[in-house]
């Protein structure tokens, strides 16, 4: 065991290293780049900063030079991230895009295809957008209903999307439809991309308990889209589906704040009764215990890093950095706040510490336990993937979806 | 032993809850949220003077409905549920308490019947910005009856006529009464976590002051009255805990994935389960508070400080974990799961946070402990 790179590693890391602290600002605590605004506002600075990181040779580092990418390794981007981590970057708009819409593509969309819109989508041109949740749908994906029917060279589409984040703004979209509801319900979706602006896309903001509206309703009628654009065979939607969820983790450095290191500075900053906060043992008890979570996904990153420099797939370990994360920075707000007690409740960004990061991530954080996979279903995956455990009684089993319970007229 | 509400005091809850089914409608609550010139809710606030709510606890003699605190309770928890959009918690838990605990004659007899006609609003300003209040923090300071100094936020008092001001005099704390239309007062609201119950900050300068209680004993009359808003609040927590409660299992009930209801699944079955434990220990605490309020005896610090943290926790946990079995809806802005989200976070911040009543909890026991010389 050794935590220290190799020389090769510790040479990408300082090139990396260099090149964002010529090209962005160092992360102190508290400093953020998302601060009550809505994510649309952001949209000039996020392409501008992926068009920057892409002549820099930062972007689809592990993607073919063709494509826009480096050439590189899993490995280095990794690297890449931990170093992104470390500076205040624009919020992850492009998430979807260079973390589900591009790996999607390079798997299976045609040699053009690819050529067209994957160094377009990694330079920041082109947005992409996650038309897969339904009003019936969420958990349980397998059970979305929006149709496609297959006309000559088109597809037609209509249904219901909703929770789609940033479809108001993007330019395409991965979609996941049922084309065939006579059998299993897993069995009968197919996945495509499309143009937003297709006729036939009707896009409703939601407005999000936060006030802003960075997700949506997403209506089809009588959307046609092109065979050509169908990504996977006919009926393989499931497949292709969970390879794009698969890479919905690492694809962004940033961590949303409050972290470990936002509640410390907060606890070293702030007077309580008898001195600083962080002198108050009860305090340092919380601490000791964000750390420990804080640290151990970080390391546990290490071990995804290890295994990718060997060539191998990360283990599921990985899983859990969502589920302790999102729920460690919703407890994280809850308790800076009650540090600072009554105050605490105002959102006024020039009254608080940190510019009321601790304020709005209260009412931001419950979005990251529901948002990609809820707390519950994370769970799941854990105790029935990973521990092998018997899985859940299955009442769908074996049901035509248009037999399901739910779907009979 | 009697561990209950009596008929009466049920009958009272049913007519309470049904005035607010009428009057402070969901919808009624999205009208506050929504519109930064409204403040409170003037209809709701007007009609809970004439059943006597505003004055509750006041006597018949200064005008008051002369209920008992075991009756405000009841309101209070139905209070909660409704989210109801009024500064009741300032102005007759708050206020009235320090005047019917603290003031004089003539300050009774000045301000306690309009108080309890609800056509006077008060509050109670304690805290100086972030951080907790200490009795060596407090810088608002008297000066030839005059105060000036700086409070924030102060819940309602950007609509309150009278504020309970806690200030330096004569290098003691003492607490003091600002009528807050007289001079030497500016008031600006404050932008908070819930819209639905304005804050705002007051500036003081060389306001006129009027002492009320026994002066340099001010930090103790304000815990004091702090203790007594606590178990009244704590119903209201209570209450707002229980609506989430019945929300999320209607959802679970309701709601299907994987062919099932989410209910069937474990992991909400439990996460409900948890709920339920958590408030029916905050029930049960607030339920004793109730009665120590009433008997106002040694044991009311305890109880008060055991009724917040019960409470403050049951609410959190009700909200958050409610919230978060409505999956996506649960986030939006329609779904009013956040606006008890909102309002949980403000009441256990409201009268001081967790953290410090915890800590005061465990110093109570310390103290009961010495004069017992044993801890039950
Ligand atoms: C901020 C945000 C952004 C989003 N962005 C997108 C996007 O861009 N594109 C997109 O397609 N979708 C998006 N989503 C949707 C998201 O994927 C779904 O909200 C999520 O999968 C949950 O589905 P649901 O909302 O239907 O909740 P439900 O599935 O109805 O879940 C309700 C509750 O039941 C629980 N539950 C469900 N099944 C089980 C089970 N088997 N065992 C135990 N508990 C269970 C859940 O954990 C949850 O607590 C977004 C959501 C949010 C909040």
């Amino acid at each position: 065991m050794d935590f220290n790179d190799t020389p090769a590693e510790a040479e990408f890391r300082a090139e990396a290293r260099d090149w964002l602290s010529r090209n962005a600002e160092k992360r102190v605590p508290g400093k953020t780049f998302k601060l009550r605004r809505g994510e649309e506002g952001l949209i000039p600075l996020a392409r501008e900063w992926e068009a920057r990181k892409f002549d820099g040779g930062f972007a689809g580092i592990p993607l073919p030079k063709e494509y826009g990418g480096r050439g590189g390794t899993r490995l280095q981007q990794t690297i890449y991230l931990q170093e992104e981590a470390k500076f205040v970057t624009p919020p992850p708009v492009f998430g979807i895009s260079h973390g589900m819409a591009v790996p999607v593509m390079v798997a299976y969309a045609t040699e053009a295809q690819k050529q067209r819109y994957v160094p377009a989508t990694l330079r920041g041109d082109e947005i992409w957008c996650q038309l897969f949740s339904e009003p019936g749908a969420g958990s349980d994906l397998a059970g979305l209903r929006t149709r496609a029917v297959r006309d000559g060279d088109e597809w037609v589409v209509n249904g219901q999307k909703i929770w789609n984040s940033g479809a108001h703004y993007a330019d395409l979209a991965i979609l996941v439809t049922r084309s065939d509801p006579t059998v299993e319900k897993h069995k009968g979706l197919t996945y495509f991309f499309v143009d937003m602006k297709s006729p036939g896309i009707e896009v409703r903001p939601i407005k999000q308990m936060t006030g802003f509206s960075n997700f949506n309703e997403v209506f089809m009628t009588d959307l046609r889209i092109p065979d050509s654009q169908r990504l996977g065979a006919v009926g393989d939607g499931w497949k292709v589906s969970i390879t794009t969820l698969m890479n919905e983790r690492v694809v962004s450095g940033v961590r949303p704040a409050p972290d470990f290191n936002d509640i410390f500075g907060l606890a070293r900053d702030l007077q309580l009764e008898d001195g600083p906060a962080i002198a108050d043992p009860a305090v340092r008890e919380k601490l000791a215990d964000w750390y420990v979570q804080s640290r151990g996904i970080e390391l546990i990153r290490f071990r995804t890093m290890t295994a990718l420099s060997r060539g191998q797939q990360p283990g599921p370990e990985n899983s859990i950095s969502k589920l302790v994360g999102s729920f460690k920075r919703q407890q994280i707000a809850a308790f800076g706040m009650d540090l600072m007690d009554t105050a605490g409740a105002v959102m006024d960004k020039e009254l608080m510490p940190m510019r009321a990061l601790f304020q709005d991530a209260l009412l931001d954080s419950p979005s990251g336990r529901i948002a990609a996979g809820t707390d519950e279903i994370l769970r799941n995956i854990i105790g029935e993937r990973v521990l092998g455990l018997p899985r859940d009684v299955r009442a769908d089993k074996g049901i035509p979806f248009n037999q399901l319970r739910e779907n009979k007229e | 032993m009697n561990f209950d509400f009596s008929d009466e005091q049920n009958m009272l809850r049913d007519q309470a809850r049904r005035f607010l089914d009428d009057h402070a409608s969901r919808k009624a609550v999205r009208a506050v949220l929504e519109d930064d010139t409204i403040p409170y809710d003037r209809d709701l606030w007007k009609g809970m003077a004439e059943l006597g709510w505003t004055g509750a606890t006041i006597p018949e003699e200064y005008g008051g409905a002369g209920l008992s605190y075991e009756d405000l309770c009841v309101i209070a928890e139905e209070l909660g549920r409704s989210l109801a959009p009024t500064p009741i918690s300032s102005s007759l838990y708050l206020a009235t308490e320090a005047l019917l605990h603290a003031g004089s004659e003539d300050q009774k007899q000045a301000w306690l019947p309009r108080l309890a006609m609800g056509e006077v609003i008060g509050c109670f300003a304690l805290a100086e910005g972030v951080g907790a209040p200490t009795p060596k923090s407090i810088k608002a300071a008297v000066k030839d009856g005059q105060v000036s100094g700086s409070k924030i936020p102060v819940a309602d008092g950007d609509v309150a006529d009278l504020a309970v001001v806690l200030a330096r005099g004569d290098g003691a704390l003492s607490l003091y009464l600002v009528d807050l239309s007289g001079k030497g007062v500016s008031r600006e609201p404050v932008e908070t976590i819930d819209p639905t119950r304005s804050h705002a900050r007051l500036t003081f300068d060389r306001a006129p002051c009027e002492p009320i209680g026994k002066q340099g004993k001010g930090w103790e009359i304000a815990e004091a009255v702090l203790d007594r808003a606590a178990i009244l609040m704590a119903f209201e927590q209570v209450g707002g805990a229980q609506a989430c409660l019945d929300m999320a299992a209607e959802h679970a009930k309701n709601r299907y994935a994987f062919g099932r209801p989410i209910g069937s699944f474990q992991a909400i079955k439990h996460k409900l389960a948890d709920i339920y434990i958590a408030i029916e220990l905050a029930r049960a605490n607030a339920y004793y508070g109730a009665w120590a309020l009433t008997a106002n005896g040694a044991d009311l610090p305890v109880a008060a400080a055991a009724a917040r943290v019960a409470a403050s926790e049951a609410f959190n946990h009700a909200a958050r974990e409610g919230l978060q079995t409505h999956g996506g809806m649960g986030f939006t802005w329609e779904f009013d799961c956040h606006l008890f989200y909102r309002r949980a976070k403000l009441l256990s911040l409201a009268l001081g946070g967790e953290r410090r009543w915890k800590d005061r909890l465990v110093g109570q026991l310390e103290k009961r402990n010495l004069a017992t010389a044993e801890v039950d």
